[in-house]
C-alpha cells in the first residue's frame, strides 16, 4: 500500500538516470541519513565509541572486499594486511607532513595502500584460478612482518605501537585520545558516507559493468572488448583503496593506537564472512553484513546471561566459529545473495502487501 | 654495498666454513617440509578429484590430531584411537559431502572455495569445543631421542627421521593405491575428466566421499607428526596454510610436486632464516614460502610439475 512505483513518474532523463529512482526509497535513505546525524545527540558514549565507529569502518572494509569479491569475482584472504598498510601509511604520512589536513592524510594513504595492492596483485590476477587467493595471504604475512620489523614504519617508537598524532577538522580533534566520540563518529560517518556513495556510483558505471561482465563469463567478457588483466588490477586496487582508507580510520579513530594484532589474519576472514552474509555483489549487504557480524559476538556473550546461564569466554568463542562457519555454508547454498537478497525479498512482499495476488 | 656483500657474501662464507652445520639445518628444514608435503598431499587429492580448492584441509589436520590426542588422553590405546579417528575422519567426509558439496554441484569454483573456508571455521570450533583450546602433547611411541651421523658432527631428531620415513611409506602405499586398485583407477579417471569418467558409470559422488576420507586419512597421518612436535594447538591450522605457497611451487595437480615442493618450501625457509634471518631482523620464516611462491607466480606459474596449460587472461 504504502510502498508502490506507480504514479511516480520520471519526466526527465535526470530522473530516470537518478541513484535511487523510487520515492518511497529515497524517503527511506533521507530518514536514514537523518538519524545518523542524530545519533550523536540521543546515543551514549559506548554506544557510539564501541559500536557505531567499529560498524562504520567495517562497512568501508566490507564495500571494498565486495566490490572485488563480489562484483569482479576475485577472492581476497588479505584485507587486514592492506587494512593495516592503510593504518601505518597514515601514521607515516601524518606524522612526516603535519600540515596535510587529516581527511587528506587518510585519503592517501588508501592511495598507497592501492599501489601496495597492485605490486601483490600484479603477479597473481594475470593468471585464472585461486593464484589471487595466494597472493594475498603472501601479503597478508609479508607486510604484517614487514611492520613490525623495520622501525622506519613506527618512526623509531621504542614500543613499536605508536599513538595516532592529534588532529583538528574545522577546530575539532578527530583523532587521538582527545577526540570526543561524536566527533569522531562523524568524521568516520562522512568516509563511510562518501564511499558508499562513489561505490554505488563506481559498480553502475562502465568500470563497474566490466567487472560484472568479468566475473559472470570471462571469455565473453574478453570477447566484447573488455581488457581482462586492467579490469581485474582495477577491481583490486579500488578494494585495496577502500581496506587502506577502513585501516587508516581503525587505527586512527577507533583504537587508537597503529599496531599489527589488529589486522591479522582472522581480520581478514570477518571482512570476507560480512561479504558472504552481507550480500555478494551488493552494496547494501555490506552494511547489513558489518552490523550482522559486528553485533553477533556481542549478542552471543550477553544473551546467555539473559536467561541466568554462565557459559565460559572459550566455549562462547569455539560457539561463534561453528555458527559463522555454518552460516557461510547455509548462506551459500540457500542464499547466496545474503541478507541482501532478504531485504528485497521482503520489499517485494511489501510492494504486494496487502493483496498479495 | 655493504648490504650487498652481507646479502651475497656472507652467508655463502659461513655455509662453506661449515658445511656440517649447513647439512644440520637442510635435515631439520627437509623435515618441516615432510609436514608441509603431507598437507599438501591433502590438497592436491582433492583438488584433482574435485576441482575443489579445499581451505580446510589444514584445519582437517588440526581436528584429526585433536580427536586423536583427545582419545588417547581418555586411556585409550593408540591403535584403537587411531581407527576411531580414521572413523570420525569418514564420517566428516560423508557428512560435508551430504551436507555441502552434493548441495553445489555445478556452483564456480569460487563458492566452493568459500564454503571450504566455511567448512574450516566450523570445525575449528567445534574441536575446539569438544576438546578444548588447550595445547596437548601427544606422545604415541615415536623415539625422541637425536642420534649422530659422519662422525658424530651432524645432529638429527630421531622423531623427524620417523616423521620423513613414514611420510615416505605412506606417498608410496598412496601411489601403489592409485595404480593397482579399481577405486585408484576410478579416482584417476575422476581427476582426468569427470564427464567421461560419468559417462563410463564411475559414481561421482561416492568418490568424492572416498577422496574426502583419503585426506582426512592424510590429515591424520600430518596431524600426529605435528602433534608430536609442537603439542596439538590450534597454530597448526595456521602454519598448515604454507601448504597453499607449496601447492604453487609444486603445481597444484601434480602429487609428486606437492611433495617436492614441501621439502624445498620447508629446507628454503630453514636455510634461510638462518643465513639471512638476521639480516633482514628475523622470523622472515614467516612469509618466505608466500614470496617464494610470489615469485614462481611471474616466472613459472603452472608450477615445477604442474600441467602446462595455464590460462594467462
Amino acid at each position: 500500500m504504502l510502498y508502490r512505483e506507480a504514479g511516480d513518474f520520471k519526466t526527465s532523463y535526470a530522473k530516470d538516470q537518478a541513484l535511487i529512482p523510487i520515492r518511497q526509497d529515497r524517503v527511506m535513505l533521507y530518514i536514514c541519513i537523518a538519524i545518523a546525524l542524530a545519533l550523536p545527540f540521543v546515543a551514549n558514549d559506548y554506544f557510539l565509541g564501541s559500536i557505531a565507529i567499529p560498524v562504520l569502518i567495517m562497512v568501508i572494509a566490507a564495500i571494498g572486499l565486495n566490490l572485488l569479491l563480489g562484483f569482479c569475482g576475485q577472492i581476497s584472504l588479505g584485507s587486514g594486511a592492506f587494512m593495516a598498510a592503510g593504518a601505518y601509511m597514515a601514521y607515516k604520512c601524518a606524522t612526516a607532513f603535519p600540515w596535510i589536513p587529516m581527511p587528506v592524510s587518510i585519503i592517501l594513504a588508501g592511495i598507497a595502500t592501492a599501489l601496495i595492492g597492485l605490486a601483490f596483485g600484479l603477479p597473481a590476477v594475470r593468471i585464472k584460478g585461486f593464484y589471487l587467493a595466494v597472493a594475498t595471504l603472501a601479503a597478508q604475512f609479508f607486510l604484517l612482518w614487514l611492520f613490525t620489523h623495520v622501525p622506519w614504519f613506527v618512526n623509531y617508537t621504542m614500543s613499536g605501537v605508536p599513538t595516532p598524532p592529534p588532529a583538528t577538522v574545522l577546530g575539532v580533534y578527530v583523532t587521538g585520545a582527545d577526540a570526543p566520540n561524536w566527533a569522531k563518529y562523524l568524521f568516520v560517518l562522512a568516509f563511510c558516507a562518501g564511499l558508499t556513495w562513489i561505490a554505488y556510483n563506481l559498480v553502475r558505471s562502465r568500470i563497474g559493468r566490466t567487472w560484472m561482465a568479468i566475473r559472470d563469463m570471462d571469455i565473453a567478457a574478453e570477447l566484447i572488448g573488455i581488457r581482462p588483466l586492467w579490469t581485474k588490477l582495477t577491481a583490486f586496487a579500488i578494494s585495496s583503496f577502500y581496506c587502506g582508507i577502513a585501516g587508516a580510520l581503525w587505527s586512527f579513530c577507533f583504537i587508537n593506537t597503529v599496531e599489527p594484532t589488529a589486522f591479522d589474519i582472522n581480520r581478514s576472514f570477518q571482512i570476507l564472512f560480512m561479504v558472504i552474509i552481507g550480500g555478494l555483489g551488493s552494496i547494501l549487504g555490506s552494511y547489513f553484513g558489518a552490523i550482522f557480524i559486528t553485533l553477533f559476538p556481542i549478542l552471543l556473550n550477553s544473551a546467555p546471561a539473559w536467561f541466568g546461564l554462565e557459559i565460559p569466554g572459550n566455549i562462547i568463542t569455539n560457539l561463534e566459529f561453528m555458527i559463522f562457519g555454518a552460516m557461510i555454508v547455509f548462506f551459500l547454498i540457500a542464499e547466496p545473495n545474503g541478507l541482501a537478497r532478504l531485504w528485497q525479498l521482503g520489499k517485494e512482499k511489501l510492494r504486494l502487501w496487502p493483496f498479495p495476488h | 654495498m655493504e648490504f650487498f656483500t652481507d646479502f651475497f657474501v656472507g652467508p655463502i662464507m659461513e655455509m662453506v666454513k661449515a658445511p656440517e652445520f649447513l647439512a644440520e639445518v637442510a635435515i631439520a628444514g627437509l623435515m618441516s617440509g615432510v609436514m608441509y608435503s603431507l598437507v599438501g598431499l591433502g590438497f592436491v587429492l582433492i583438488f584433482k578429484a574435485s576441482g575443489i580448492f579445499n581451505f580446510a584441509q589444514g584445519v582437517m589436520v588440526l581436528f584429526a590430531a585433536l580427536n586423536f590426542v583427545g582419545l588417547m588422553d581418555s586411556g585409550v590405546h593408540p591403535i584403537i584411537a587411531f581407527v576411531a579417528t580414521l572413523v570420525i575422519m569418514t564420517l566428516l567426509a560423508i557428512a560435508i559431502e551430504k551436507l555441502v558439496l552434493r548441495h553445489l554441484v555445478n556452483q564456480s569454483q569460487l563458492i566452493l572455495f568459500m564454503s571450504t573456508i566455511g567448512i574450516a571455521f566450523f570445525l575449528e570450533g567445534f574441536g575446539e569445543l569438544i576438546w578444548g583450546g588447550n595445547v596437548r602433547p601427544l606422545h604415541v611411541g615415536i623415539p625422541d631421542d637425536v642420534i649422530f651421523i659422519a662422525n658424530g658432527s651432524i645432529l638429527i631428531q630421531e622423531a623427524d627421521l620417523f616423521a620423513g620415513v613414514t611420510a615416505a611409506f605412506l606417498v608410496t602405499v598412496l601411489a601403489l593405491g592409485f595404480r593397482y586398485t579399481a577405486v585408484g583407477r576410478a579416482l584417476r579417471a575422476v581427476a582426468d575428466d569427470h564427464q567421461a569418467a560419468l559417462s563410463v558409470g564411475i559414481p561421482l559422488n561416492h568418490i568424492w566421499i572416498i577422496v574426502w576420507a583419503v585426506a582426512g586419512f592424510v590429515a591424520l597421518v600430518a596431524g600426529i607428526m605435528w602433534g608430536t612436535k609442537l603439542g596439538v594447538q590450534f597454530s597448526i591450522s595456521i602454519v598448515a596454510l604454507k601448504a597453499l605457497p607449496v601447492l604453487i611451487l609444486g603445481g597444484f595437480t601434480s602429487i609428486p610436486g606437492a611433495i617436492i615442493g614441501g621439502l624445498i618450501i620447508g629446507m628454503g625457509e630453514k636455510i634461510a632464516e638462518v643465513y639471512w634471518g638476521a639480516l633482514f631482523g628475523g622470523a622472515i620464516e614467516e612469509w618466505f614460502a608466500y614470496i617464494v611462491a610470489l615469485i614462481f607466480l611471474l616466472f613459472r606459474p603452472q608450477g615445477l610439475f604442474g600441467d602446462k596449460i595455464i590460462d594467462r587472461v
